[in-house]
């Protein structure tokens, strides 16, 4: 009988038995050597004569080069677009728009794999979760905006819902392909026309759903998707002839919109950072809740603005709580984005790589003990093992910021009112989670959480037909169900 | 060895850890999307044969239908060199003293099912005989049925000294503890149960007896597999597990395998700590054995039926 002093009892998941690479095909997906800006209809040379590489994350290869959209391909795509507006989009019967936009549901989910191949390619998220979740996530989107398209009055009654006319829309590089159908599916469905930006280290999605939307047959210039860095973004926030910006990025970014914004007629829903608190009670189910903790800081490496980056764990069962996060850390799987049994892939760009490790550093600095995987490397490409943070304070820099990376931190409380009060603290209010078997609690939990979501006994998990935004410096606006249909319609009162 | 010596202070099964069954179940299917290839397929191929219980537990069986197995169990398929065997034959305990000697010498264990199963309904004498029986016949191991209904109203006393007492007629034989999960009705009761029989004295705990459905499922298994992690770190006692029933095919059976490593890892990736109790699961192991090794499928009837 094995029996050793439980103190020094450690599971070995390192096993004889291990898997093979199961890597995705890349030759299933096309990746042309150039993009060009896909405006009025069709790919069009940028007058900045200027191309960027983008690369695959993972081994630094480069995989293409995309046009810099500068002002005037921007003046050109918004051009394009407010002639779509004006002579065909706000013109056609909103039935035939929902045939478009259900055509493109339909076309994605045909594209399914090759969109997951290029997902995981461009961006270094795992195959699992750009085949599970990010593309049928994005079809969702389409499909259930394109229900809505001739039931706009009936989701405002006597309200006369209106299209604003040309939308810009600036999405960031954690989940391409689904922010852009985020974006995209409901500006059509209310009868706007669109010009979208990817995010510069992620837009070879966003370009195949160019291709899709050529396919489709929407009329030129409803949908014009150009790609550049910054100043191609301020490009867009600055042009006079778009009425709405749709944006989802970093706080720091939503701001300086906002300034430039201000005074204009310009409506805008901002989606921004977040530090979202996930609260584990001691009457929680304890596996279920690791398991949840794990998906809601591990999923996309972290890169989520929704992450539950703030652990609060009861002080009960604070020990138990971090002895299995530890064990159940070993059992991931880090390495190659394309391999099916990858549940961490590799961070997004060199710049945040950096980020995270500052970030590392600081909580060191601080006084908080790392725990990260033993697990190797990749030589080449971005990579971070996953870890937390333990003896974590509230005033802590890796408590209060946002690291976007695959960093937990575990704090502990004594009371209800105690952790409603730390989970408050923070400028940020995107998301939250509380992990309890007692329903009363959830619902007292959940009305005094400052956070746009809050999930109970699960985390990170989206419906098109569910609202999600912020509080706070986390932004305004909703996105999803028929509260996102709301940013692109006037209403009259 | 026997309970009464343990140092463990009994805790009040009532306040067993609650499961949350959304989540477990998605833990559970998380395992499936593991991709099993290559030579990660075979070696899983093989431990999964290496670690069967074959069984019969039929009103209709006879010393030949037994002796066959035992062949089946020693010699699963002689075309190909070097398979290992099964890990045991399970039977009733009438057929023990047939299977002890018809596997006498292959080091695959006889187990025999006990107490009345798989109803338990039968004084404890009555299972106390039974078990003894069964082991005075040479049953290596005894898979007993707990007591469902006194579980269900709360006797959790009851059943556990009912398991004590059996574990102490056992002997020398190692104890599989069924939970009869499938008439338990929540992930709750089934942390619950799988508790008692651990604390009680257990070696291995065990789904089902094959005869209700649902039998073996993965969300069940990993709540059992979640309740033998948090007892071997409170007690650094390892105990066994054994799903059985519904486990047919070998891609479910490589499913378990996966969901076995990444919960309990290494020291139970083997037979003396994991089992499968399955009858028809042998055969489908065989054939992808001999798919991963020649390229091609045979048909069934080049597998022998027993």
């Amino acid at each position: 009988m094995a029996t050793r002093k439980s103190n020094t009892l450690k599971l070995k998941f390192d096993t004889s038995w291990s898997y093979a690479p199961a890597p995705e095909s890349k030759s299933a997906a096309t990746i042309n050597k150039q993009y060009d800006l896909f405006i009025n209809g069709a790919w069009q040379k940028p007058s900045s004569k200027k191309y960027f590489d983008t690369i695959n994350p993972a081994n630094e290869e480069k995989l293409s080069e995309v046009a810099e959209a500068n002002e005037a391909d921007v003046n050109k795509a918004v051009v394009a677009a407010r002639n779509a507006y004006e002579k065909v989009w706000r013109k056609m019967s909103a039935k035939e728009r929902a045939k478009y936009i259900f055509r493109i549901a339909r076309m994605v989910q045909e594209k399914a794999r090759e969109l997951a191949i290029i997902e995981s390619l461009d961006g270094g998220k795992p195959i699992r979760e750009s085949r599970d979740f990010d593309v049928p996530t994005a079809a969702n989107h389409f499909f259930y905006y394109a229900g809505w398209a001739d039931k706009l009055e009936y989701a405002f009654p006597n309200r006369n819902p209106q299209s604003l006319g040309v939308a810009g829309q600036i999405i960031p590089w954690n989940f391409p392909l689904l922010m852009a159908a985020w974006k995209i599916a409901p500006a059509l469905a209310t009868g706007n026309t669109v010009v979208l930006k990817p995010a510069e280290t992620t837009p070879l999605s966003a370009l195949k759903l160019a291709e899709i939307i050529q396919e489709s047959d929407l009329p030129p210039g409803v949908v014009n998707i150009i790609t550049g860095a910054g100043a191609t973004g301020a490009a867009i926030v600055k042009h006079p002839d778009i009425n709405k910006i749709a944006f989802t990025g970093s706080t720091e970014v939503g701001k300086i919109i906002q300034k430039a914004i201000a005074g204009t007629h310009k409506k805008a829903t901002l989606e921004l950072g977040g530090k979202a608190a996930n609260i584990i009670f001691e009457d929680a189910p304890l596996d279920q809740a690791v398991e949840g903790v794990i998906n809601g800081i591990f999923f996309n490496q972290g890169h989520v603005c929704c992450a539950g980056s703030r652990l609060y764990v009861q002080e009960s069962v604070a020990k138990q709580v971090i002895k299995k996060l530890k064990d159940r850390l070993e059992s991931l799987i880090v390495g190659d984005p394309l391999d099916k049994n990858t549940d961490i892939g590799a961070i997004n760009s060199k710049q945040q790589l950096e980020t995270i490790h500052k970030y590392l550093k600081i909580g060191k600095q601080e006084g908080a003990e790392m725990y990260e995987t033993s697990c190797a490397l990749p030589r080449k490409g971005f990579w971070c093992r996953p870890t937390l943070f333990t003896n974590v304070a509230q005033s802590n820099r890796i408590a209060q910021e946002e690291i976007f990376g695959p960093v937990l931190a575990v704090l502990t409380f004594r009371t209800e009112d105690e952790v409603i009060e730390k989970a408050n603290n923070t400028p940020y209010g995107l998301s939250a989670g509380v992990w309890t078997d007692k329903g009363s609690k959830i619902f007292n939990m959940t009305r005094r959480m400052r956070a746009g979501v809050v999930w109970a006994n699960t985390f990170n998990k989206f419906d098109p037909t569910s609202p999600f935004g912020g509080y706070k410096e986390s932004g305004f606006g909703r996105e999803g169900g028929l509260h996102g249909l709301l940013p692109y319609l006037n209403l009259a009162n | 060895m026997a309970v009464a010596r343990s140092k463990t202070i009994v805790s009040d099964f009532s306040l067993s850890p609650h499961i949350d069954q959304v989540g477990v179940e998605e833990r559970a299917s998380r395992f499936t999307k593991r991709s099993i290839k290559k030579e990660s397929k075979l070696n899983g191929l093989l431990l999964t044969l290496n670690m069967i219980d074959l069984t019969t537990l039929e009103g209709k069986d006879t010393d030949g239908k037994v002796k066959q197995l035992c062949y089946k169990a020693m010699h699963p398929y002689d075309a190909i060199q070097g398979l290992p065997t099964v890990a045991a034959v399970c039977v009733y305990p009438s057929m023990v003293k047939v299977a002890k000697k018809a596997l006498d010498g292959s080091g695959i264990k006889v187990a025999s099912v006990a107490t009345a199963f798989p109803r338990g309904q039968a004084p404890r004498d009555v299972k106390i005989r039974d078990t003894k029986y069964a082991v005075a016949n040479g049953a290596d191991e005894v898979d007993m049925v707990i007591s469902r209904g006194k579980f269900h109203a709360g006797e959790y006393n009851f059943v556990f000294d009912e398991i004590a007492s059996i574990k102490e007629a056992c002997g020398e034989a190692r104890l599989k503890v069924i939970l009869e999960t499938g008439e338990l009705g929540t992930y709750d009761k089934v942390r619950r149960a799988s508790d008692i029989a651990m604390h009680a004295g257990a070696d291995f705990i065990k789904t089902s007896t094959g005869k209700i459905q649902p039998a073996a499922t993965m969300p069940v298994t990993l709540v059992m597999l979640e309740a033998i992690r948090e007892f071997y770190y409170k007690t650094g006692k390892m105990i066994g597990m054994k799903p059985a029933g519904g486990i047919s095919k070998s891609k479910l059976a490589l499913h378990y395998l996966v969901m076995l490593k990444e919960t309990l890892g290494e020291d139970w990736m083997n037979n003396h700590w994991f089992r499968f109790g399955a009858s028809s699961l042998a055969n489908d192991v065989l054939m992808q054995i001999v798919k991963e090794k020649t390229g091609l499928y045979q048909a069934a009837n080049y597998f022998s039926v027993d």
